[in-house]
């Protein structure tokens, strides 16, 4: 008995906990750069300037928040679908330090202004190569405690897993091979369109083994667990998993519509774009099937609300995708704000509400306790729901006004708006939205944190360390 | 709970009970993708055009180009005229291959919170990007771009130009780097956006 019930969460632990603060600080940040797009004098110092701290932003929570929540809820997976203790719990231990100490200094070279440029590859190479260790100790533990799991079949998440840790090394080595000239500098190996090319390979992907991979491993377990219902098609996940990462390295140069990049390349990915929805909604499906019988629980369980509500933006977010993809609505949308509102619904929408889920699930269980409050889980679903939809619906509107300005031609082929300024200005009242949905989602955000707080405070001491 | 009664009939080679099989039939499914859009297109010629009409970056220039990128400049500006018609009207010739042929990093972009920069070089003299860099807002009252008066205070680290354009294979001569003696940030920054558009021979 004691052998089945062993399990190890003192890393699960860790990670929440760095998680959630970095969450907090990404989101700080995210609130300020908002502010910043209307007030500019809100720049007030070279390491304070909007041109720094967006990046600091986007790499604050994916790699601050996001990869975090995946080490602490995927070492639980691990540990509960296998049936047995995490392995190697001493590189575990080490994986937490080393991941803070990472994240710190990767802050702190960002605020100095060290980038590569590239989107979600701004880390300078010594900073690679301190991530590419933290991957390789992840994969040696997750992999490890699969190989010597006892229950013989694996589990839908646990391919996920797999799958964001394979996915992982391989777009992030491919889009930061590097020649450096100092410490704190380096080119990259590839020029031009080249490398336009790889790095939507690597964004668009890291789209895939980031923020889809690693929420549907937490949905496919959390939504069964929750819902005390079979998962609805087990074939359909199988299909759904080989077809979606098999597809979704095809699609990156939907990102380099209409740029020099060979045509055949961006239709390739046009195509692949399309065919995605397949996949993706092979999960939504599962998710909605799962719920048959069950939809009552959408009222009487806040697991079950930020489950069907992620995988609902998840659904519309792989909707949207897609028809960003084709050409002409592409040239209409592409550069403007509606791309922010898209990613926003993605992240604020999908990510965050399965990653809260999946806390909300995990934390109570390994601290032997209940969630300290669902009413205020209640409310800070009510809250992020609001913020993002107020966030993504704004950059929408805004996105198409500013994209139908920029293609207003008069009748003799000039430009009707020919000051860029005159089609900016028009985007300070929606970023003044932005910026207020974004606090409302902030706030939210503060109220989980503060209930998850509580609930381990409150947990029995007894509880194995 | 999680096992569904036709769970054996769609188990293909037990995949999911082999870690190890998993892992490398993963690892082809994702590399297939990977190598027919990125990785075989390198080889293949064609989104590396010839370099023979290519104005390479003089030392000050490349030195503007990272101050461009330590600032990020590219999260609000990008360069990449699109071949459509209200694009060129307002930015002027649709972008090229032979336009970021030697770029390392390239600098697309892919947000327009600002305008386009592909082709500023040619419509803006030196004068008015130093006031414009120094206040935005003095030239347009309403703009939200952050002012870099500060550039101008602070003097260009040479101290790698020589090693970077090794690096990157553009030529040079002893003169070129003496030429960056009592240059600052601002300088190169400026000598940067004036070249942008002007990439050809």
């Amino acid at each position: 008995m004691a052998q089945e019930h062993a399990y190890d969460y003192r890393a699960v632990k860790g990670f929440a906990i760095s998680s959630l603060f970095w969450g907090i600080v990404g989101l700080l940040i995210g609130i300020l750069i908002s502010l910043q797009l209307v007030y500019p004098q809100l720049n007030v110092t070279s390491w304070l300037t909007y041109g720094r701290l967006r990046p600091l932003h986007t790499n604050a929570l994916i790699f601050g928040f996001t990869i975090p929540a995946a080490f602490s809820i995927f070492f639980y997976l691990v540990q509960r679908l296998g049936r047995t203790q995490l392995a190697f719990p001493g590189l575990a231990k080490a994986l937490l330090y080393l991941f803070n100490t990472a994240i710190v200094l990767a802050a702190l070279s960002l605020f100095a202004g060290m980038s590569q440029s590239k989107e979600y590859s701004e880390l300078e190479w010594p900073l690679d190569l301190v991530i590419v260790v933290i991957w390789v100790m992840f994969a040696i533990i997750i992999i490890g405690t699969i190989v010597k799991r006892k229950e013989e079949q694996m589990y839908v998440s646990l391919w996920y897993i797999l799958a964001t840790v394979v996915g992982v090394a391989i777009v992030f080595i491919g889009n930061n091979l590097v020649v450096p000239v100092s410490l704190f500098k380096s080119y990259s190996v590839y020029a031009g369109a080249n490398d336009a090319n790889v790095q939507w390979w690597f964004g668009h992907n890291a789209v895939a083994f980031v923020f889809t991979t690693i929420p549907l491993a937490i949905f496919y377990y959390i939504l069964p667990k929750t819902t005390q219902a079979p998962l609805y098609s087990h074939r359909l996940s199988i299909i759904g998993f080989w077809s979606l990462v098999f597809a979704y390295l095809w699609t990156g140069a939907h990102h380099l519509i209409y740029t020099p990049l060979p045509d055949w390349i961006q239709t390739v990915a046009i195509s692949f774009s399309i065919f995605l929805i397949a996949p993706s909604w092979a999960s939504v499906i599962n998710g909605y099937g799962t719920m048959k019988g069950q939809w009552e629980q959408m009222r009487t369980s806040y697991l079950v609300k930020f489950i069907i509500l992620g995988i609902t933006f998840y659904g519309l977010q792989t909707l949207q995708g897609p028809s960003q993809a084709i050409r002409a609505f592409s040239a209409l949308t592409h550069f403007t704000d509606w791309v922010p509102g898209h990613v926003h619904m993605g992240t604020m929408g999908w990510v965050t509400m399965t990653i809260s889920a999946g806390f909300y699930y995990m934390l109570p269980r390994i601290y032997n306790t209940e969630l300290y409050s669902v009413k205020i889980a209640n409310a800070h679903f009510w809250l992020v729901l609001m913020g993002q939809l107020i966030y993504s619906v704004t950059m929408w509107i805004t996105g198409i006004r500013q994209g139908a300005m920029w293609q207003a031609m008069e009748a003799d082929g000039s430009l009707v708006y020919s000051n860029f300024i005159d089609t900016l200005t028009p985007n300070y009242a929606f970023w003044n939205m932005r910026t207020a949905g974004g606090i409302i989602f902030f706030a939210g955000f503060l109220l989980f944190v503060y209930n998850l707080y509580k609930t381990i405070r409150l947990a029995p001491k007894a509880s194995s360390a | 709970m999680f096992v569904d009664r036709n769970i054996t009939e769609v188990t293909i080679m037990d995949v999911d009970k082999k870690p190890v099989l998993f892992i490398i039939l993963a690892v082809v499914t994702i590399l297939a993708g990977t190598l027919a859009t990125t990785f075989i297109p390198l080889f293949m010629g064609t989104a590396s055009p010839s370099r023979e009409n290519i104005k390479f970056y003089t030392a000050l220039e490349l030195e503007g180009r990272d101050i461009y990128i330590r600032e990020g400049c590219n999260n609000c500006h990008t360069q990449m005229v699109r071949p459509l018609k209200f694009e060129t009207a307002r930015y002027g010739d649709y972008s090229t291959l032979a336009d970021s042929a030697i770029d390392r990093p390239h600098l697309w972009g892919s947000k327009r919170t600002g305008p386009d920069l592909a082709r500023v070089g040619r419509k803006y003299p030196a004068a008015w990007h130093v006031i414009h860099m120094k206040s935005p807002q003095s030239m347009y009252p309403k703009s939200n771009m952050p002012p870099y008066a500060w550039l101008a205070d602070r003097d260009l680290n040479t101290k790698y130009t020589e090693a970077k354009m090794k690096t990157l294979g553009y030529p040079y001569t002893a003169a070129d780097l003496r030429a960056l003696e009592g240059k600052t940030e601002m300088d190169a920054i400026i000598a940067y956006l004036l070249r942008l558009g002007n990439e050809l021979r």
